[in-house]
């Protein structure tokens, strides 16, 4: 069937007919695409557009091409920016680790229970993540059960010795940092997830049983690659956010955790500063879609929408 | 072994949902407090002192206001869009598909700061002011894309032999779609919408390089807070959101279940 | 182009809830996809109130027909007409036609009466829900009219499905596979009651079918589809006694097909033909004009152990299976072919595996075909 031929099922019959369907669908996407244009698309031109250009907010701004822009923004803002994307990454790989056997679970429950268990998890959802984050920072505060329970089993020393606090707190750590953006890009994980395995015949798994597979086996043959698109939407939809928010680290971390997002707002909205702001935003853009993209044919899976 | 390996997926499951549903027991908790100072991070005692009042607190309920009326304008617009185009890509076969994908798919692929930011820049090329309108606008973009994964799943996968049979039993395309297609795939639009609703009232990051003065949202007023003192108001509406929506979900289950065992 | 006739025994419509009914004719109607001819320019039509089956392997261009029919697909040429009324360019939802289909594609968000009710109500039908539930109670549904499809076991989906079809009157109903979904024991069953309910509304009813049993036992007429060419248009009985090709005798049940050269006249309008050193004889009514060489058939039912009858060949027996009723024993001729014989259950003495026998049959109980077709064609496609 070609590409060009309007409704899925029949093709063939009078050309009238499907000449006059045709423009269906584009009718359809027209809005919508429209807008996604207007309000995505030239953004970026003009987020590109302005980070190559000179001046200042009162006095206005002139296109300059001032490409030596993106190498002060580089120069100055590398750790920020590599900072970010360890930290997403980290906290990508614990959302999976404590996500998939939450999502395996639900999976593997029935009728109402899976459902509860569902609402759960989106739940949190619910309530503003801002003050959701705010709640961390009582619950890792100094004089509370679990930094007085890590010190006395001598986690916080652990972290100390793994640069990941730098005195006895929990709180206002790249240990707290790590922790808020797994905790907050955890649904994330978990939906995909849930969906893939959700999906998982079981037949596979007892047909993978009846030919001698072990447990472990029958979770690295049949499983694990099963899951695989679940896997690869959950750590996208995790990992993008993670690396642009500044939230967290805002809220949890200290002067040594900052994160790019921080330092483009910053740039933004108190310095002023709109050209080298808008080379950092799009520096991120660029690196973040050439791993992202770099991920997803190492993972082969294509269609993400 | 088997019985082992099942208790630790247990035990593993139950441990992530704790860390999922701790904070919200925090906010709840200390809903009820009353602090000394001006943040409400001590437990100091037992109070319905905000409760009787929430909106004790200057501003907090124009902002509630606020991000309300944006999401509901938001989510309702982002739907309508993205429906129009998860049944475009669900239904036809068309050139140009492939951009379509790729253009439905790159603002979620997108951190929120760039998107932020790059609209930005294109209201200050444009000479345009930040506010409401600005901050609606922005919500709608990023919303469509998640309207058109939610709805899409659905469209694709609704039988053709359905709205055939309906075309066989005399319906003609409009009868067709009121009364078979959009019923099937209402579930997904309705999550959509919902899904739509929650990322725009919750939303910080945008918001904020979009925002004036004048129009500070839900999450712009708790952010400020965090800087300035934190109320327990702001407890009070997350709690009362959390309740809010747990009991219409769960009732809305309960309500279909009762209907049908599986449609 | 092949033109079919009429079969001759095509089923009175029995005066039903509705009088008139009309043939459902096609006129030279084909359909291409891209380049893949699904159905080549046929011409058919299907009397008034009958029971009419297209029977054949998947992919043979039967459901194509079935749907340009229902409107469903547009025919690439030829013209489908009602009576006089030609409906090739009406769309389905104009049609006076209905359809069964496959997985009987019931709207999961109706209660079975809203989904009955749901062709009458298009049409803005004051009655409808009367007439729905006569059509209910019609498959014997009644009891289940509030519940959803999701509800409800295979077979009464089923007759939902027939119930929302048949209570619009339709000029012709179709069924794509209605059974297939259904196990053996309701299969039966529902075949039993889909021939008293076309009996008792008198509508035409098109079935298509890969099963050859299930044609034979409802059908009063069958067309026999391969590769989107109807090979033969007949009664069961005409069909299976004299198969028009071997694709044919193969597709509706077993056959045994000798190779043969006629060689002469035998008198009493039956002609001697030889296979391999066997000499038997025809009947001359049953051999295609101007043909030589030829395939005798024998359907395995026909052949007899022993030597009563006029043809006789002798063989080894190589299998014996006992299925109740009847034994089937495979027998292995000279020259390598093996028979497949059925001996009815009647108490003659049975052979054994290693036993030399003689098989014999009358002549009539024989068709003969063009040995240019293959012996083969159709042998695997009985059932899927």
């Amino acid at each position: 069937m070609s590409s060009g031929s309007a409704v899925l099922p029949s093709a063939g019959r009078p050309p009238a007919r499907r000449a006059r369907v045709n423009w269906v669908p584009y009718a359809l996407l027209l809005p919508g695409l429209l807008w996604l244009f207007v309000f995505f698309v030239v953004p970026m031109i003009t987020l590109a557009s302005q980070s190559l250009q000179e001046g200042d907010v009162d006095n206005g701004y002139t296109f300059t091409g001032n490409v030596a822009v993106y190498g002060q923004a580089l120069q100055n803002y590398w750790p920020q920016l590599l900072r970010s994307i360890g930290y997403s990454a980290t906290a990508t790989v614990l959302a999976l680790l404590l996500g998939y056997p939450l999502a395996y679970f639900i999976a593997s429950r029935r009728g109402a229970w899976k459902n509860i268990l569902l609402v759960l998890v989106i739940a949190p959802f619910f309530t503003s993540f801002l003050i959701r984050t705010l709640a961390w920072q009582t619950i890792l505060a100094d004089d509370y059960l679990p930094a007085r329970f890590a010190r006395a089993i001598h986690f916080t020393d652990l972290l100390q010795v793994l640069n990941l606090s730098e005195n006895s707190s929990l709180l206002s750590s790249k240990f707290a940092v790590i922790c808020g953006l797994t905790y907050n890009f955890l649904p994330f994980m978990i939906l995909p997830l849930f969906t893939s395995l959700d999906r998982l015949d079981g037949r596979l798994l007892e047909a993978a049983r009846d030919l001698y597979a072990t447990p472990r086996e029958t979770f690295r043959h049949i499983t694990w690659p099963l899951s695989l698109p679940g896997v690869v939407a959950g750590t996208l939809l995790t990992f993008i956010p993670a690396a642009g928010d500044y939230i967290n680290s805002k809220l949890l971390g200290n002067t040594q955790t900052v994160m790019i997002g921080q330092v483009i707002d910053a740039q933004f909205l108190r310095v002023l500063n709109y050209p080298l702001a808008a080379a950092l935003s799009f520096v991120l853009l660029v690196l973040i879609l050439s791993l992202v993209t770099a991920y997803v044919r190492r993972a082969g899976t294509e269609e993400l929408v | 072994m088997a019985w082992v390996r099942r208790h630790l997926l247990t035990a593993a499951a139950m441990v992530t949902l704790f860390i999922l549903l701790l904070p919200n027991v925090v906010v709840a908790l200390f809903a009820f407090n009353k602090p000394n100072g001006r943040y409400n991070y001590q437990w100091v005692r037992f109070s319905t002192d905000a409760w009787a009042n929430p909106c004790g607190t200057p501003g907090i309920c124009d902002s509630l206001g606020l991000s309300l009326r944006i999401g509901v304008t938001a989510s309702l617009v982002a739907t309508l869009l993205g429906t129009m185009v998860a049944f475009a890509l669900g239904r036809f076969r068309f050139r140009g598909r492939a951009t379509t994908n790729l253009l439905i798919f790159m603002p979620m692929a997108t951190p929120e700061v760039v998107m932020g930011s790059s609209l930005l820049t294109l209201f200050v090329a444009m000479g345009l002011s930040t506010g409401a309108l600005a901050i609606l606008i922005a919500h709608i973009m990023f919303c469509v894309s998640f309207v058109v994964v939610a709805v899409k799943a659905r469209v694709a996968s609704l039988d053709p032999r359905l709205e055939e049979a309906a075309a066989d039993l005399g319906a003609t395309p409009l009868a067709t779609f009121i009364k078979v297609t959009l019923p099937l795939v209402a579930p997904g639009i309705a999550a959509g919408a919902l899904l739509a609703f929650s990322l725009s009232f919750d939303d910080y990051i945008i918001t904020n390089f979009n925002a004036s003065p004048s129009s500070i949202t839900f999450p712009m007023y708790v952010w400020g807070a965090a800087q300035r003192g934190t109320p327990v108001q702001i407890n009070v509406v997350g709690t009362v959101m959390f309740v809010l929506s747990v009991g219409i979900v769960l009732t809305a289950q309960l309500i279909s279940r009762s209907r049908t065992k599986k449609a | 182009m092949e033109t079919l006739q009429q079969s001759p025994d095509a089923a009175q419509p029995r005066p039903g809830l509705r009088t008139t009914v009309e043939d459902l004719r096609l006129v030279g109607v084909s359909k291409v996809f891209d380049t893949f001819t699904a159905v080549q320019p046929m011409d058919l039509t299907v009397p008034a109130g009958s029971f009419f089956a297209l029977l054949g392997p998947s992919g043979c261009g039967k459901t194509t027909t079935l749907r340009m029919v229902a409107g469903l697909e547009d025919p690439s040429t030829g013209k489908i007409l009602i009576g006089d009324r030609d409906i090739t360019d009406l769309k389905a939802y104009k049609r006076n036609v209905n359809t069964v289909f496959q997985s009987y594609a019931l709207f999961p968000h109706m209660t079975v009466l809203d989904n009955v009710t749901f062709g009458l109500k298009r049409r803005g039908d004051k009655d409808a829900r009367r007439k729905a539930q006569e059509a209910l109670e019609l498959v014997q549904l009644q009891a289940v009219a509030g519940k959803k499809p999701a509800q409800l076991s295979g077979g009464m989906q089923q007759r939902v499905a027939l119930a929302r079809a048949i209570v619009n009157r339709p000029d012709v109903l179709l069924l794509d596979e209605p059974l297939g979904a259904l196990d053996l024991k309701l299969r039966r069953q529902m075949q039993i009651e889909l021939k008293r309910i076309q009996q008792e509304v008198g509508l035409t009813f098109i079935h298509v079918t890969h099963d050859q049993e299930e044609a034979m036992t409802m059908a009063d007429s069958i067309a026999v589809m391969n590769q989107g060419v109807v090979e033969q248009l007949a009664d069961p009985a005409t069909l299976y006694e004299n198969p028009a090709s071997t694709f044919v005798a193969n597709f509706l049940g077993q056959s045994n097909l000798l190779r043969a050269r006629i060689e002469g006249e035998a008198g009493e309008g039956l002609l001697r033909a030889r296979t391999h050193d066997q000499e038997v004889v025809v009947r001359r009514d049953r051999v295609p004009e101007g043909i030589r060489d030829v395939w005798v058939g024998v359907r395995p039912e026909k052949l007899r152990l022993g030597e009563d009858g006029r043809n006789t060949l002798r063989g080894v027996v190589t299998d014996a299976s006992f299925t109740g009723v009847s034994t089937q024993y495979l027998v292995r001729m000279p020259w390598d072919l093996e028979l497949m014989v059925v001996q009815q259950n009647d108490g003659s003495a049975r052979a054994h595996v290693g036993e030399t026998v003689a098989m014999s049959w009358d002549p009539g109980h024989e068709f003969v075909l063009d040995q240019r077709q293959s012996d083969t064609a159709g042998a695997d496609l009985d059932d899927e």
